[in-house]
């Protein structure tokens, strides 16, 4: 049995397997099929200040290895999280992460202020890169004046591990990395989904309500490897990496490309059991090549 | 019984029309109770292009077989593909997802509605309801003669209405045109599944008449669990999952336009 646990920043995880923030509710939905507390960590359902709807339906559509999706942050705020969510997932072992979203500043910083108080939370995921809602969102993560003044204003709010998630719909993605780096962010992860369409031709309308939505699952993975593998180089807080792992092997490659942990995200919705299996798989390549610890292979793509 | 995600194998594949199939899967653990109206999703196997799982009603089960049976229309390559299973092959589902109609009470007169696929979740509810004691009507619609399938099996189970668009079968018109269900007859609650606009002209009807009517949702999802939030209808509190909190609504929660 290799060892499998890694650093973000202070926060010591048991493996490197985190799910991906709305892929895997806020955890309790998935104790039917598996432990959850084997997890490396899990990532709650992203949150914003005040209850939110999201989107009209349809919010879905299956496309190429992938889907498309425009749920739009439907949650029901933070005071409801902090009256019913936060007592039930407390009872987890695991590490909670929250994925913090708002539509200006003022409302992330008010909201990783709320998070910051919650002793059970050891971190936050910031969401810049949320695709799927009109106002703030994405807007923050492809434009870097805008991504290292809300991570500079949140870092000042909030003083436990910090973890910022990334836009890959940007010309230069280690650019906004090492603005948000600078900003004093512990962690960065990375990426969010691609913004995408998807056209019904007998009816000759867009399949999604919003038209556009977030492009998910393995036909993105080689994008996001390679965002990964660049962002990797160009910061020195650990990288997070995500988009499209559906198994081990996957997992692996992003770990070469240099990341310390992966997220886990639409493969939730075919597999709820796929994250254990994952971490089985990474811990079989590290004994088939004896290899001691998984931080071995971190960023050791052999060129 | 607690949702479950497993390989299920294929008993039997049978087809009852050009493009019905009846799926029979036995479970190698013994199956819980499975509610009329919940469903199971499969992963459709030896399909890349089919990404996401497929969600059926469950339209039987077998506790003493331990087997579940799901009714497939062939509409795309993933139904296609089920449609080609073979006795013994695996095929992986999540089961049972969702909640389930609400039972009726021994000798309530109850009418169930099923249009086109929507007949597969009624085939287990008017067993069940029939075993409870209640009195079973079924009004059955589509498109033609060649469509209607399995009328044999609903007749054992209750009295059966059909109705056809273009007439060939039963009465002519949409199951709205059927005077079982128009003519106000003292169901105590309708339970409906099939296309949209017919699901809202069966809670009309049923509204004008004051009868509580339960509906199966459809809306594509990508888990079946709860967790993609992709599923959503608007209810009167609020967007709502159809996978977990439904399929199956009660119309006068939902905010329809009827």
């Amino acid at each position: 049995m290799a060892d499998l646990k890694v650093k973000i920043h202070n926060l010591e995880l048991k493996n490197p397997v985190m799910t991906a923030s709305g892929t895997f509710g806020n955890g309790t939905e998935f104790d039917d099929f598996i432990d959850v507390n084997q997890l490396g960590a899990i990532l709650c359902k992203g949150t914003t200040l005040h209850n939110r709807e999201g989107n009209d339906y349809p919010r879905m559509a299956e496309t190429p290895s992938g889907m498309l999706n425009a749920v739009g942050l439907q949650n029901k705020g933070v005071d409801y999280f902090i009256e019913h969510i936060y007592p039930e997932i407390s009872k987890y072992s695991t590490h909670v992460i929250i994925n913090v979203n708002g539509s200006s500043i003022e409302e992330y910083v008010s909201l990783a202020e709320r998070i910051n108080e919650l002793e059970n939370i050891p971190a936050i995921e910031l969401n810049i890169s949320c695709p799927n809602v009109k106002e703030g969102g994405m807007a923050f993560g492809t434009n870097l004046k805008m991504a290292e003044q809300v991570t500079r204003e949140v870092r000042k709010a909030y003083n436990k591990t910090l973890i910022v998630k990334l836009s890959p719909n940007v010309t230069c993605i280690s650019d906004i990395a090492r603005a948000v780096e600078a900003q004093g962010a512990d962690s960065i992860s990375l990426i969010n989904t691609f913004l995408g369409m998807a056209i019904n031709i007998e009816t000759q309308r867009p399949v999604l309500s919003t038209i556009t939505g977030g492009l998910s699952g393995p036909a993105i993975k080689p994008i996001a490897l390679r965002m990964v593998w660049q962002v990797a180089q160009a910061v020195k807080v650990p990288v997070i990496g995500m988009g499209g792992i559906m198994n081990a092997a996957d997992a692996i490659e992003f770990f070469l490309a240099g990341a310390t942990a992966v997220q886990i995200g639409t493969a939730n919705f075919i597999d709820p059991t796929v994250t254990l299996k994952i971490i089985e798989g990474i811990n079989s390549y590290l004994d088939k090549y004896n290899i001691s610890s998984i931080n071995d292979i971190v960023g050791k793509l052999q060129m | 019984m607690k949702k479950t995600v497993c390989d299920l194998t294929v008993t039997s594949n049978i087809q009852l029309n050009h493009d019905n199939y009846l799926l029979r899967l036995h479970a190698d653990k013994k199956l819980g109770k499975i509610i009329p109206g919940q469903f199971v999703n499969i992963l459709v196997p030896g399909s890349p292009g089919t990404f996401l799982r497929r969600p059926f009603s469950v339209f039987d089960v077998n506790y003493d077989e331990n087997t579940l049976s799901v009714l497939v229309k062939t509409v795309g390559g993933g139904t296609h593909k089920l449609s080609l299973l073979e006795i013994n092959q695996r095929v992986n589902a999540i089961f049972p997802l969702g909640n389930g109609f609400s039972l009726p009470q021994k000798q309530e007169k109850i009418l169930l509605v099923g249009g086109g696929v929507g007949i597969a979740p009624m085939m287990i509810m008017a067993k069940e309801s029939k075993e409870i004691g209640a009195d079973v009507h079924i009004l059955l619609g589509a498109q033609s003669r060649r469509d209607h399938i399995l009328i044999d099996q609903f007749s054992e189970l209750g009295s059966v209405y059909i109705t056809t668009d273009d007439g060939s079968l039963g009465t002519k018109g949409f199951v709205t045109h059927h005077p079982v269900l128009n003519n106000n007859e003292g169901f105590n609650r309708v339970y409906c599944c099939g296309p949209d606009p017919m699901m809202k002209a069966v809670a009309k009807i049923s509204k004008s008449h004051g009868t509580e009517c339960e509906v199966s949702l459809e809306n594509t999802m990508a888990c079946g669990f709860g967790v993609c939030l992709c599923c959503v209808t608007k209810t009167k509190s609020g967007n709502k999952c159809v996978c977990t909190e439904g399929p199956v609504f009660n119309v006068k929660d939902l905010s329809w336009q009827i």
